[in-house]
């Protein structure tokens, strides 16, 4: 927990050779998180992830207060994202404090169209419509390759490399792939 | 950092304590007992499963800590580790070992079963850091359980053998398999705050409601009541104490260390 000042502190320091953004207000903010990639899955922004929540910008010199959405609740990646965001939002020469918060969840469905056209293109298939069954048999939508785009995949394993992931097979270009778990 | 819980008006810190701690004890010891898997699972896919359930179990237990140390205002890392194992409080129903795969699955069938009940019973409370938190677990037990029905199936149907440590794991788990709706002392209280929805007999009424039907339609027979629900989550034995001193290496050895 103490450790988010120091990596603030941090943040600030490396801040030094980036040219500082003029005006500070809720887009521009925004706007500068696209550029933060997620650790586990770079081929995707933290808002592409759809994990920014609330986003302050307090008057005069105050604090940038971010609020993101753990994809998981274990989520080993959590101090890392909170440290590329602070750095990242170091440039507008402001104190910034980035929290996590569980008001409301995560979901998959918050992955933006980019979002899911970026991981479909690194071999990852994006979720489906969200869902709301417990079966495994909801689990079992005919996700689509995402190498060859054949329907025709099987779940290989609820889990996967990753919290987010689970494995599936193509049984028409017989390629493992990996899909975002549906939550 | 996460935010701060805010308080909760007229519910003690004592009865929030007793509730946090035994959520988060469990998802703790059976996070640490599913990553006895890593390595040397039956099946890769498994080894993968077993690993990605532990990390999940232990996501959850930290969260739940996090939350319990604001409420009594101490550090949540001495909280999980400083202990003695007479003050943790998971129930007894995971104090028996790793065991086999049959035991395995029948722990997280159990377990996973039970902890949707008592998780249902806490999504709409009135607390809302505990709500939020817990419509968040959901969303992710729900693999967990489905992971463990399919096994659990799959084993119950599998052939003598696989039947034949399944039925042996159960009947060792018996006597402490309703353990997870051990009686709190302070739950009328947190009924009354409108924080958990009914008391811990009434949620094992619908746990038992919930699995009748799978254990029937795999002739099973029923876990039996738990044979001393007041001490379900005392007790722990030589299983635990070893498992204790696995997850409590590290911290002994080099106090303090952070990653």
């Amino acid at each position: 927990m103490s450790e988010a000042g120091t990596q603030v502190g941090i943040a600030r320091l490396r801040a030094g050779g980036v040219a500082p953004l003029r005006s500070v207000d809720e887009a521009a903010v925004r706007a500068a998180l696209a550029d933060v990639p997620d650790p586990e899955l770079p081929m995707l922004s933290v808002v592409d992830l759809g994990i920014v929540h609330r986003v302050r910008v307090a008057s005069g010199d105050g604090p940038i207060h971010v609020e993101i959405l753990p994809t998981f609740v274990g989520c080993p990646a959590l101090d890392f994202i909170k440290a590329s965001i602070a750095d990242r939002l170091a440039a507008f020469g402001r104190p910034v404090e980035v929290v996590a918060t569980f008001e409301v969840p995560w979901t998959s469905d918050r992955i933006t169209p980019q979002g899911r056209r970026a991981l479909e293109a690194a071999g990852i298939a994006s979720p489906g419509e969200p869902q709301t069954a417990a079966s495994l048999i909801a689990l079992e939508p005919r996700v689509p390759c995402p190498h060859c785009g054949s329907r025709d995949t099987v779940l290989e394993n609820l889990f996967g490399p990753t919290q987010c992931r689970t494995i599936r097979f193509c049984r028409a270009c017989r390629q493992p792939f990996e899909a975002i778990k549906q939550v | 950092m996460t935010a701060v819980a805010p308080p909760i008006q007229d519910v003690p810190a004592v009865v929030l304590d007793e509730l946090l701690r035994s959520m988060a004890d469990d998802e703790f010891v059976i996070g640490f007992s599913d990553s006895e898997w890593t390595g040397i699972a039956p099946l890769l896919e498994e080894d993968v499963a077993m690993s990605s359930l532990a990390q999940d179990e232990l996501g959850h237990a930290q969260a739940l800590y996090a939350l319990l140390a604001d409420v009594i205002g101490i550090d949540p890392d001495p909280l999980a580790y400083d202990r003695e194992t007479v003050d943790y409080r998971h129930c007894r129903l995971l104090d028996h070992g790793r065991g086999d795969w049959a035991m395995t699955i029948a722990r997280r069938y159990l377990y996973d079963t039970a902890d949707a009940v008592r998780l249902d019973a806490l999504a709409s409370g009135r607390w809302s850091p505990l709500a939020e938190l817990v419509a968040k677990l959901q969303r992710e037990e729900r693999y967990h359980r489905m992971h463990a029905t399919v096994w659990f199936e799959r084993l119950a149907r599998g052939g003598a053998d696989p039947r034949a440590r399944l039925i042996a794991a159960l009947g060792e788990l018996a006597d402490d398999a309703a353990t997870v709706f051990s009686p709190l002392s302070g739950e009328s209280g947190l009924v009354d705050a409108g924080i958990l929805e009914a008391p811990m007999a009434e949620l094992e009424t619908r746990w038992r409601a919930a699995i009748a039907p799978v254990f029937g339609a795999l002739d099973l027979s029923m876990p039996p009541a738990a044979r001393d629900p007041q001490r379900g989550r005392l007790d722990h034995g030589e299983a635990f104490r070893w498992l204790h001193g696995e997850f409590t290496m590290v911290r002994r050895s080099e106090p303090g260390a952070t990653w």
